[in-house]
């Protein structure tokens, strides 16, 4: 048997119990006030942070405790009222576990909304009742489908400001729903809620008899999310970068540690190692002891029946293991204040694998207001661009899966290490 | 005081996945690590997942012990036995080391939690550590909420916010300068219920401190304080036996008991579902000192 399931195991398609999500919105969205009453009405809020978040309200002359004391983190941001990085919260009820990455919306809105978004399955967006739907509104959105996330919720927060008007709810949500569709986001809720007062976020509103739909907490309790593609037909096979050669003396133990990236493998699976060499896998080792199958995310290690010299940076492959490549177009996001300029040396993480890499020429930036591409000599921070990328050795390289976990990269200053772009395969072939 | 080792729900199965990448990207990005290790739970934990991440090879760093001499004995017992038993290698940097030597000075209140600091950052620099583990979690305070998983430190050890990185999806990325160096945090996702429900699941041994157990404490702050060495009890304070446990473990003089009948994980698991007040607020005198105080302190070098 020489096949390699691509199909994802019964276990695979579960309802995850995890939800990983992701808040946006820009200022003066409320979105720490939503955030907060998210985890007081989860019950999240114990009594000493509730009363530290009482004490300064008071302080402050605050007619209602201040919710979004609890989640702004940092004394300067406490003293300028504003949320400098993305902060991650943990609130759990009794159908799921929630991990929630909270960004803020003004400064480097496209590199902190990136990075929440880059694990999560849903993201939140919130926006004004009385304002609808601003640019910073369209830019998150627009970032989440280059991501690929499937689930988006608005929340039209404030709708106690607009005397909970169905008709400006409803224009709003039409406008939402067509945007999102226009994107490819077809999982789309929009919600109206007043995060002040706690209508329809974890409690249903009495004030909002004309919406029918779920609260924000109904919907993320309820949502399906899966962990592999399951509708893709060109849906990417095993794929297993290697992290870490382990090896024991005295048993004769050489394992290879990873995290599946895509795709799943079994004992006894033939596996393609690159360069015409190929193995059979013949133990698979995990924390649980010996597993007959293992899934993607798992973090397994993979012994192999012909002796080879693998090590980190190395992927192991199922038969539709990707060509060795050089050179590729990618989609990359510009998250350091330094700028990107053609000719570039840098280095590039892809996998497991580090090496030096080339930015050969920037096709294009995105103007993201208007969805209209234009030439450009740099990639500046929070630009997204489309560039070429030539690599110094050669790597199997795939294509973007929207779940980030195949044909992601950083481009990394080969100075001082620090990450100056996120990026997306997006063409093996480019002219 | 150890329940039957089950299988993990799901998503401890996730937590624990990601860990086990985290501590694996480390061993095979950095050069020479470091984990620290005080014997609380957090770090038994991150040390069981890295058993887990090796094997069955051994763990391919050593554990860095940060001693304020202000020790549970019964701490200092697990973690020698821990050693042993697992062959473990094991370094102490004693904080009275340094106050021997002149080079810091007991504070007025005798807490030395914050006088780790320095002995940390030196050891850091004197051993060539271009990485060092640690078992913070994003849940713990608000400034450890904005903590990356991989998160550079200058060549003073400091922690400038707004000088992170970005994470983006699951690729780690510990480039660095040298003398630099990246601390780890492979439990930055975990809160305290879920490494609770992870040591039952995993049969794992912790100090006898943590679960409930006659005890001779006096009373300071709200909290209930053990006598020792380190100035306790004064003058005006009264011994007395409570049944306590301990919900975090640190330096003696600013870790307090809480009142307690939980004898087992399951006990304990209930008891933190109840509980009004979040382990560090409890617990921990070090961080009622000001609103910022672990955000002052990451700054210089701490954890």
């Amino acid at each position: 048997m020489t096949v390699t399931s691509t199909e994802p195991s019964s276990e695979i398609l579960q309802q995850r119990q995890t939800l990983h999500l992701c808040t946006a919105g820009s200022v003066d969205d409320g979105k720490s006030t939503f955030v907060g009453r998210l985890l007081h009405d989860t019950k999240s809020i114990l009594a000493d942070q509730l009363s530290a978040v009482e004490r300064t309200s008071r302080e402050r002359g605050l007619e209602h405790p201040d919710l979004s004391l609890l989640v702004d983190g940092l004394r300067a941001e406490r003293e300028q009222g504003i949320t400098i990085d993305v902060a991650y919260r943990y609130f759990s009820t009794a159908r799921r576990t929630f991990i929630l990455a909270d960004t803020p919306g003004h400064v480097q809105y496209t590199r902190n909304t990136v990075t929440g978004v880059s694990t999560s399955e849903v993201v939140v967006l919130l926006s004004d009742a009385r304002h609808g739907i601003v640019s910073q509104t369209k830019r998150h959105l627009a970032v989440a489908a280059l991501l690929g996330i499937k689930h988006v919720v608005l929340a039209v927060n404030k709708i106690d400001l607009v005397d909970y008007s169905a008709s400006i709810f409803e224009t709003i949500r039409d406008e939402f729903v067509e945007l999102a569709r226009s994107k490819g986001i077809t999982d789309v809720q929009v919600i109206p809620i007043s995060a002040l007062l706690g209508d329809n976020v974890v409690n249903p509103s009495e004030h909002t008899p004309w919406y029918d739909g779920p609260t924000v907490l109904g919907y993320l309790e309820e949502v399906e999310v899966h962990t592999q593609n399951t509708n893709s037909e060109n849906s990417t096979g095993f794929r297993f970068p290697i992290q870490y050669v382990i090896r024991e003396g005295s048993q004769d133990y050489r394992g290879y540690a990873g995290r599946i990236t895509s795709g799943e493998i079994a004992v006894g699976d033939s596996v393609d190692l690159g360069q015409e060499r190929s193995a059979t896998v013949t133990h698979i080792d995990s924390s649980d002891g010996a597993l007959n199958i293992a899934g993607v995310d798992e973090s397994v290690v993979l012994r192999l029946s012909a002796e080879n010299d693998l090590a980190r940076g190395d992927l192991i492959a199922a038969s539709d293991r990707p060509e060795d490549t050089t050179i590729f177009e990618a989609t990359i996001v510009g998250l350091s204040e330094q700028s990107l300029r053609a000719k570039s040396k840098l280095k590039i993480r892809y996998g497991t694998s580090l090496l030096q890499a080339r930015l050969v020429g920037i096709t294009s930036v995105l103007d993201i207001d208007t969805s209209t591409e234009h030439e450009a000599q740099t990639v500046e921070l929070n630009d997204i661009a489309t560039v070429k990328i030539q690599l110094a050795q050669p790597l199997p390289i795939d294509l973007y899966n929207a779940q980030g976990r195949v044909g992601s990269f950083l481009l990394i200053d080969p100075s001082d290490g620090n990450t100056l772009a996120a990026g997306m395969v997006s063409d093996l072939n480019p002219s | 005081m150890r329940e039957t080792a089950t299988t993990l729900s799901p998503h401890l199965k996730d937590l624990e996945n990601e860990s086990l990448q985290i501590l694996r990207e480390a061993a095979g990005q950095f050069d020479k690590i470091a984990l620290l290790f005080s014997g609380g739970k957090d770090s038994v934990v991150v040390f069981e997942l890295a058993r887990r991440a090796f094997a069955p090879a051994q763990v391919p760093f050593e554990l860095l012990h940060v001693d304020t001499g202000h020790n549970f004995s019964e701490v200092i017992k697990f973690r020698d036995d821990l050693v042993e038993r697992t062959g473990a290698r094991l370094r102490v940097a004693k904080v009275q080391d340094w106050i021997d030597r002149g080079e810091l000075k007991e504070r007025p209140d005798g807490t030395r939690n914050p006088l780790q600091t320095v002995p940390l950052v030196e050891t850091i620099e004197e051993q060539g550590y271009d990485a060092v583990l640690g078992g913070a979690r994003r849940d713990e305070e608000r400034a450890r909420a904005k903590e990356r998983i991989f998160s550079v430190r200058d060549n003073f050890g400091g922690w400038d916010p707004r000088r992170q990185r970005p994470e983006i999806w699951n690729l780690y990325n510990g480039g660095h300068l040298p003398g630099e160096n990246i601390r780890v945090f492979p439990i930055s996702n975990w809160t305290e219920t879920d490494i609770w429900e992870y040591i039952g699941a995993r049969g794992i041994e912790l100090p006898p401190i943590y679960f409930a157990h006659e005890r001779e404490v006096f009373e300071r702050d709200g909290m209930y304080l053990t006598a020792g060495d380190w100035g306790g009890p004064k003058k005006g304070e009264t011994l007395e036996t409570k049944k306590v446990r301990y919900r975090t473990v640190g330096d003696m003089s600013c870790t307090g008991a809480v009142l307690s009948e939980a004898s087992t994980i399951d006990d304990i698991l209930t008891e933190i579902s109840t509980s009004t007040l979040t382990e560090r607020g409890a617990t921990r005198a070090d961080d009622r000192l000001g609103e910022s105080s672990m955000e002052d302190r990451k700054k210089e070098g701490y954890f």
